[in-house]
């Protein structure tokens, strides 16, 4: 089986400093995988340079078996990739109904002139893409939020508005950037069933970054470890949890240099 | 408007998502299209509608400066500028090709927007400050170019003489007339303005205002829609700039200096930015002020000064006025008058029973 995703030999440095160095990942259609790592490893890096914010100084990415190495973001998306962040972006003064409508903005048409002349096209195609984004809110139970600000939501909603908002992308592969940072045990649960839904209904392709080894265990067909930008282990959550490597970048090694 | 929205319930998301989802709505609507197709014209002196007509240019340049500063949030100080290519445009087609008002208004409208995409190429690389400063070298080079290039200005005195507009052999001279021409454009430009912002152009629009990283990790083209904002932003600007010079029956680029940008930007701070109802206020707030204070000091100057003072004070006091609003708007309340019109609408949404 050929990967959706394959990440190729990827190395980036920001000026001296060498955040990710050789990273290699394959992501099969349908994984949950998880990329874990101490804080600094290169994770966010990694996933920035999938969502095209940065591009790598040698390596390649290819979706689909398109490179897509060196291009832009919105180009990116448009491919399919979707994506949340580790500290909230959504659209704050917006609806969150709004910022539902805005992640189907790669699927609708309407240009300038059906947008000004609105009744028509620019309506019908309005209606349309309203109906999926009413089955998200559905799919994420926040009716009652459609019209509040999302600048006034609770941290735990947000976090669920901008799931919602990157699902309404259909993105065949979808990247959460610590989706449970910051939540309670509760929300935790709440956001891991959404995320275990999507990945086992719809079949999207889920590469998540998470702190939570409770979550990230139970959740992943398969993890990756990163430590100081490269890549320490990869494989089931149960062989990655006994991997000496992977303890000692967690832990650290006693003075005779095994693990502890 | 003031009306109830309890027991409206809706059944389709066509309803959910009409301009004006409350049926009393339509109703207001209605009571403001008779008062100004009807009521205003059949009732107000010549001079007063002069007044209106110019409020009405002053309202279409107003939203076309709101969509691009107060919703796509991409600063501009060559509004004047963009104002003063479609005026030129048009009035160049007019007297050389003899052209018919409709071609030399798409025309004038279509020179700015694609002078105006060029001025806006800066905004990919820098915002706020440093493009304002970029904007503004747009507005002087804009103005010399037309000052100086005899083929766009016509000579010396760099204005151009146009033919008043023609309606089916029907000549547009009085201001009654001019005020139902120019009447049908603001609506235009209203309606379709309020299109825009709730469909998909414009909510990429706001979204590039409110986290430009997200908008592009969502699929927007932050390049492309920046131009565009400064293309549709500036093609309102050439329309309002073409209607001016109809409304003057000369273009004349003193009319479009940069005092005339700044206006504008003024009109939107003090009606509210990233708002529809915003531009409107403030237009006419800004194209009041002025008047009002001149008929303020000409009844009330020679109770307090000379009567040779008081033609000096009135140009100046319009001035330190309006430099004053501006800062009790910014700090008092920055998202203006359409905020302080929503106020009182909330206040009386549940008006009399408050809980």
């Amino acid at each position: 089986m050929s990967a959706q995703l394959e990440i190729r030999e990827v190395s980036k440095a920001f000026g001296g400093v060498q955040a990710v160095t050789r990273v290699s990942l394959d992501v099969p259609r349908g994984e949950m995988l998880s990329v874990i790592g101490p804080n600094g490893a290169g994770k966010t890096t990694l996933l920035n340079m999938v969502n095209g914010f940065y591009h790598p100084n040698s390596g390649r990415i290819v979706l689909d078996g398109v490179d897509i190495t060196e291009h832009h973001p919105s180009a990116i998306a448009t491919l399919g990739v979707a994506r949340t962040f580790q500290n909230i972006a959504l659209f704050r003064g917006m609806t969150v109904l709004d910022n539902l409508m805005l992640g189907r903005h790669v699927h609708m048409k309407a240009g300038v002139l059906s947008s000004f002349v609105y009744w028509g096209l620019a309506q019908k195609e309005e209606v349309a893409h309203r109906k999926r984004v009413e089955d998200l809110i559905d799919f994420l139970k926040i009716q009652d939020l459609r019209r509040r600000p999302t600048g006034s939501l609770p941290y735990g909603l947000q976090k669920r508005v901008e799931l919602g908002r990157a699902l309404a992308l259909d993105p065949k592969i979808l990247l959460l950037d610590e989706p449970m940072g910051g939540m309670n045990q509760e929300e935790k649960e709440d956001m891991a069933r959404f995320i275990l839904d999507v990945n086992e209904e719809w079949g999207t392709t889920i590469a998540l970054i998470e702190h939570d080894m409770g979550v990230v265990m139970d959740i992943s067909d398969r993890v990756a470890v990163l430590d100081m930008g490269q890549k320490i282990a990869e494989g089931k959550p149960d062989e990655v949890r006994s991997n000496p490597a992977v303890i000692r970048a967690y832990l650290g090694e006693k003075r005779d240099g095994s693990a502890r | 408007m003031i009306h109830r929205e309890c027991g409206v319930l809706k059944t389709t998301y066509e309803a959910d998502m009409a301009l004006y989802p409350l049926p009393i709505a339509k109703w207001t609507v209605a009571a403001l299209a008779v008062f100004f197709f009807v009521v205003l014209p059949l009732s107000v002196h010549e001079y007063y509608l002069s007044v209106v007509n110019l409020c009405s240019i002053a309202i279409i340049g107003a939203l076309g400066l709101n969509i691009l500063v107060g919703y796509t949030g991409q600063i501009s100080v060559g509004h004047g500028a963009f104002m003063s290519v479609g005026a030129y445009t048009a009035a160049n087609f007019a007297v050389r090709l003899g052209a018919p008002w409709p071609v030399n208004l798409l025309a004038g409208g279509l020179m700015a927007a694609a002078v105006g995409a060029v001025v806006g190429m800066p905004s990919l690389r820098i915002k706020g400050l440093y493009l304002a400063i970029a904007t503004l070298a747009g507005q002087l080079i804009i103005e010399w170019t037309i000052n100086h290039v005899t083929f766009i200005s016509g000579g010396v005195q760099a204005s151009i003489e146009v033919p008043r507009p023609e309606i089916f052999g029907y000549r547009i001279a009085s201001q009654v007339q001019m005020y139902f021409f120019l009447l049908v454009f603001v609506v235009l430009a209203l309606v379709g303005t309020m299109n825009l912002m709730r469909s998909r152009i414009g909510r990429a629009f706001i979204a590039i205002r409110d986290h430009d990283i997200a908008a592009e990790l969502i699929g927007i083209n932050i390049f492309r829609y920046k131009l565009l904002a400064f293309a549709v932003s500036s093609f309102y600007a050439g329309v309002a700039g073409v209607l001016y010079t109809y409304y003057l029956g000369v273009a004349n680029y003193e009319q479009f200096q940069i005092n005339v940008s700044i206006d504008y930007l003024a009109m939107i701070i003090i009606g509210g930015l990233g708002s529809v109802q915003g531009s409107v206020f403030g237009a006419i707030f800004v194209t009041l002020l002025p008047i009002v204070i001149r008929y303020a000091m000409e009844a009330f100057g020679g109770l307090f000064f000379s009567e040779a003072s008081v033609l000096n004070i009135i140009p100046n006091l319009r001035l330190i006025l309006f430099g004053a609003l501006i800062i009790v708007f910014l700090v008092v309340e920055p998202e203006g008058l359409n905020r302080l019109w929503r106020n009182i609408r909330s206040y009386f949404r549940v008006w009399p029973f408050a809980y």
